[in-house]
């Protein structure tokens, strides 16, 4: 079953003519994902690498059934581009877009309000369903079907994560990068919320990193309600306060934010919290006892 | 983008914010003349670094004649200022700023900052203005006001009314703060700023209330449709290296250890810092170079680390996705070999062909090691770094 994304999905690529949007649409096509066409503004009409690119989503939409959307939009135009998608209700908008103006993004929350679409992102690496179909970048090669359910901020230690869960012989189900921004579609707790319906997905690697509450607040839900197993790590144990480390929300503020008390919070919730990044596969073999 | 409190003052002020009358000045004499035209009576000489904590650390005085303001401008510039917020080596300053001395009856503080979450900005306010709001916050939490403003509405009066009068300002007082508030935040809109914090606030014994000081940040996302404010941008305030890694779109922050970490992604990049701490050595940076890395990035990217002196071995952790680890390997061996590198390299990589990877490696002819697993490169590389003297 997993969660997001299945062989159900139908996939469109707003930002399908550009570089970044013609690889990864290929990518998600190779492995598996049936990608129905593309959105470039100007463009509709034409046919993208066998793909039927059309003006807006509500066209595409309309005309092949699309379910799921990712975007690859440069990042002046993303905020009108997430808007658009969920103007279209299409169910999952997944925006892969780093640098998305903070402004933008709270009118983007502002216009989701009470509308059906979700959105995962910005500034992430997408989604990816083992064996099923993928939305972003995540590569498709170093997965394979399982479990484990992974939510995380960061993309390649999400790789790294998959990478150690197959060491072990652990597959994963769905893979989910919410992103390193401020302000993000999707949160850790509403990942988990995934996971927690999903029959399929016996327990949950998720990793945060400096910066914010969303991980204090994760732990808070976890504890009174998450009832499968998680393991947990935090980037940025050593990060000075008041830096931005490469992600715009990554950044120790006032004193708050820091690894630390979002470890703790986890641990206090039940999580297996990891101190080393390598040793996130060997501790949910452990407490699967495997 | 962190800018001046002059810097800071003058945005505001065409927003409508009052502040005090002054301006910058980068020598003494240009001082006085300020000091002159302001009217030649009580002066404040600020040094503009971009650190809180100024006055504590001897970088703001007052001033009681334009001989005095020449005098202490004399002694401020070029003098290193360390606050709790510059770290151990503090800052130089080179400008100072020189303003009118006002006749304070309160402090009071305001700030708007972007509440993750609840994903809107929210005004934050305190009657204790002019202290340090961490510790207000911290000691007298019941004294921190803070109210949510909706995007799409804006701030709308009843709002500014609630935290005027929680703060205890009579009905004057709060009609300009009303003001005050909805300048500030059409400056915050406008400008796409990240945070803009006014501490203190004052009220003057006349019944004024003015932003004696200033701290206004930017959004760096969104620098793009502001070219004025990206002007504003005083590099000497920066690392000189992480200024030429922004060149090159690296991400760079320089820490104070002796191990240089070339990483792919933000996460990774802090994890690995993470993990070599934990293996009993420090950090020299954190650095992604991205995901869409070539063996010029590669190049640069060696540059940077190798600047840095204090470098005493250089960590590697690449997990390709979409960055071959072939692309890579090539990349190091041609940087290694051109920057003359000589301090140990591990390099640990993952991924798309890396095999490949490793061969271009291993048939270099150069010394590197190559490990398996990020606990195998940490624990490698700290050992390396201590056997280097």
């Amino acid at each position: 079953m997993a969660v997001l994304l299945d062989r159900n999905t139908r996939l469109i690529v707003q930002g399908l003519t550009g570089r970044e949007g013609t690889f990864h649409a290929k990518a998600a096509a190779a492995y598996g994902t049936t990608v129905v066409g593309g959105v470039t503004p100007g463009k509709g009409g034409t046919i993208h690498e066998g793909w039927p690119v059309f003006n807006s989503v509500h066209d595409a939409v309309r005309e092949t059934g699309a379910n799921a959307t990712v975007i690859f939009v440069p990042p002046p135009f993303a905020a009108d581009a997430i808007m658009e998608a969920v103007d279209a209700a299409i169910p999952l908008a997944v925006c892969i877009t780093e640098g998305i103006p903070t402004l933008d993004m709270l009118k983007v929350t502002s216009f989701m309000q009470g509308k059906a679409t979700r959105l995962i992102g910005p500034n992430c690496p997408g989604v990816i369903t083992a064996g099923q179909a993928k939305a972003g970048i995540i590569p498709g090669h170093i997965c394979r079907e399982g479990s484990i359910g992974i939510v995380s901020k960061s993309g390649t230690l999400t790789y790294e994560a998959i990478h150690q869960l197959s060491k072990f012989g652990m597959g994963q189900t769905t893979c989910i990068g919410i992103g390193g921004d401020p302000l993000i579609g999707t949160s850790h707790i509403d990942a988990l919320k995934l996971f927690a319906a999903d029959p399929d997905t016996e327990a949950v690697i998720m990793i945060g990193e400096i910066g914010g509450t969303a991980e204090q607040e994760a732990a808070a839900y976890i504890k009174a309600s998450f009832k499968k197993p998680v393991v947990g790590f935090i980037a940025g144990q050593t990060a000075p306060p008041g830096r931005r480390m490469g992600h715009a929300g990554a950044i120790i503020a006032g004193g708050q934010g820091t690894a630390k008390e979002k470890m703790d919070a986890l641990a206090a919730a039940g999580v297996r919290v990891v101190q080393s990044p390598a040793d996130m596969g060997a501790a949910m073999k452990e407490i699967l006892g495997r | 983008m962190k800018i001046h409190e002059y810097q800071a003052k003058s945005v505001l002020s065409r927003y409508g914010v009052p502040v005090p009358r002054g301006e910058v000045a980068f020598s003494s004499v240009e001082a006085a003349d300020i000091a002159r035209r302001l009217g030649g009576e009580v002066c404040v000489v600020k040094a503009q670094i971009h650190a809180g904590g100024r006055g504590k650390g001897g970088g703001v005085k007052l001033a009681r004649s334009i001989g005095e303001v020449e005098q202490l401008t004399k002694d401020m510039l070029g003098m290193t200022l360390v606050t709790h917020q510059t770290g151990p080596d503090g800052r130089k300053v080179s400008r100072v700023l020189v303003e009118e001395g006002l006749q304070i009856a309160r402090e009071l503080y305001l700030s708007i900052v972007i509440d993750r979450a609840s994903a809107s900005p929210v005004v934050i306010a305190s009657a204790a203005g002019g202290m340090d709001i961490e510790e207000v916050a911290a000691t007298h939490p019941e004294q921190i006001l803070r109210e949510a403003i909706d995007a799409g509405v804006g701030v709308v009066p009843f709002q500014a009314r609630k935290l005027a009068f929680g703060m205890g300002l009579d009905g004057a007082a709060a009609n300009k703060f009303a003001k005050v508030l909805a300048a500030i935040y059409t400056a915050f809109v406008e400008t796409d700023a990240s945070m803009i914090e006014i501490n203190p606030l004052i009220l003057t014994r006349g019944g004024d209330l003015l932003a004696l000081d200033a701290k206004v940040s930017f959004d760096d996302n969104a620098l793009y449709r502001h070219p004025d404010l990206k002007d504003l941008r005083d590099l000497s305030e920066e690392d000189p290296l992480e200024v030429e890694a922004s060149k090159f779109s690296l991400n760079y922050i320089r820490l104070d250890g002796t191990i240089g970490c070339m990483v792919n992604g933000a996460g990774l990049a802090m994890a690995t810092m993470d993990i070599i701490k934990l293996a009993g050595g420090e950090p020299a940076n954190f650095l992604d170079v991205g995901g869409g890395a070539n063996a010029e990035q590669i190049r640069n990217a060696f540059k940077i680390l190798m600047s840095d002196a204090n470098v005493k071995a250089v960590l590697i952790n690449i997990f390709g996705g979409i960055l071959r680890c072939d692309v890579l390997a090539a990349g190091v061996v041609a940087a290694v070999k051109e920057l003359s590198v000589n301090v140990p390299i591990v390099v640990r990589m993952e991924g798309t062909n890396v095999e490949e990877g490793k061969r271009i490696l291993r048939e270099s002819g150069l010394k590197f090691t190559t490990a398996d697993s990020m606990g195998e490169a940490a624990g490698t590389i700290v050992a390396q770094a201590k056997g280097v003297r």
